[in-house]
C-alpha cells in the first residue's frame, strides 16, 4: 500500500515529507508503548500511535520506519514535525481512533508485523 | 589506531525530548560508513534503549561508542542510583519506572531485554548508590 493510500483510507492529513507519499509499505503496527515497538523487528514501516512526543519520531528512526500516523486527532508540535521532516518520515494525523484506524488499514490489506521471537 | 573510530556523547538527564540524539547520530555515521542496515538497526536500538534508561532512571550520563574493524562497542555510564538486582532488572516486563515515564511511552520493562536481544554481548556493572556501566558489543 502506498503512503498516500493510507492517508486516503484514514481521511488523514500528511504534514511532513509530502514528496515521499508514493512510497510503498507492506506492514504496520499500532502502540503507545515505544519499548514494545522497539521489541519488534523486521520491516513494519508504519507506526500508528496515540502518543505524541519526540521519542515517537526517534523510535521510528531507530526502526527505519517511513510513516507515523497520530490517531484521535493528536496534534504534533513543530519540533516533532521538524525532526520527522529532517529524517524523511511522513507524519499524518487522523481523527480516527486507534482500533478503527488499525482495522481500516488491516482490512485494506496492510498486515501486521512479525514479532521477533 | 587509525582504524578505530571513537565517539563521545554527554546524555542530558533533564531533557527527555533530546534523549536519543546520541543514538540517532551514531546511526547516521554508521550509515555513511556503509554498514549493513540490520547491524545499524541493532546498534541503534540497543543504544537508544540504554540512552533512555540513563535519562529516565539515572539522571543522564555519558555514552562512548568505539567502531573497531570487527565490532562496535557501546559503553553507557551513569552516576545514578544503580541496579540492586540485575537478574530481576533483565526480566521482561520488570520496571521501576513511575507512571509519568509510562505516559511518555517507556517503562514497559522491555529495555534491558531488548538490549540483550539486539547485541552479541551485554555486560552490566552496577553499584547501588554509585552508578551503572553498561557495555554492549555488536560483532560486524
Ligand atoms: N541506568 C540505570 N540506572 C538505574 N536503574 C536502571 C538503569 N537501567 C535500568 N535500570 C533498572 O532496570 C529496570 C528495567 O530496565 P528496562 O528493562 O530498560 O525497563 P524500563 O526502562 O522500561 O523500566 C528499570 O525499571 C530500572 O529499575
Ligand atoms: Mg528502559
Amino acid at each position: 500500500m502506498k503512503i498516500c493510500e493510507i492517508e486516503k483510507h484514514l481521511g488523514a492529513k500528511a504534514l511532513t515529507c509530502l514528496g515521499l507519499l508514493d512510497r510503498d509499505v507492506t506492514s504496520a503496527c499500532g502502540s503507545d508503548m515505544m519499548s514494545d515497538v522497539l521489541a519488534f523487528v523486521k520491516d513494519q514501516a508504519v507506526l500508528l500511535t496515540g502518543l505524541v512526543n519526540a521519542q515517537v519520531v526517534r523510535t521510528a528512526m531507530m526502526m527505519d520506519m517511513l510513516c507515523i500516523v497520530f490517531v484521535r486527532n493528536k496534534k504534533p508540535t513543530q519540533e516533532i514535525l521538524d525532526l520527522a521532516e529532517e529524517n524523511g518520515i511522513v507524519i499524518m494525523t487522523t481523527d480516527k481512533r486507534m482500533y478503527d484506524a488499525c482495522g481500516i488499514l488491516y482490512s485494506n490489506g496492510l498486515n501486521g508485523a512479525d514479532i521477533n521471537g | 589506531m587509525a582504524d578505530v573510530l571513537k565517539l563521545h556523547f554527554d546524555v542530558d538527564g533533564d531533557d527527555f525530548t533530546s534523549a536519543g540524539e546520541a543514538s540517532a547520530d551514531v546511526k547516521k555515521r554508521l550509515r555513511l560508513m556503509g554498514y549493513d542496515p540490520e547491524i545499524i538497526r541493532r546498534v541503534s536500538i540497543a543504544m537508544y534503549e540504554g540512552e533512555i534508561n540513563m535519562v529516565i532512571h539515572a539522571g543522564g550520563g555519558v555514552a562512548d561508542v568505539s567502531v573497531y574493524p570487527d565490532k562496535i562497542e557501546i559503553v553507557l555510564e551513569d552516576k545514578g542510583p544503580g541496579i540492586p538486582d540485575i537478574a530481576l532488572a533483565m526480566s521482561e516486563g520488570f520496571s521501576t519506572a513511575p507512571d509519568t515515564v509510562r505516559s511518555l511511552g517507556f517503562g514497559a520493562g522491555m529495555g534491558l531485554p531488548n538490549m540483550k536481544r539486539y547485541t552479541d554481548e551485554l555486560h552490566i556493572d552496577s553499584k547501588v548508590g554509585e552508578g551503572t556501566k553498561v557495555t554492549m558489543i555488536v560483532n560486524t
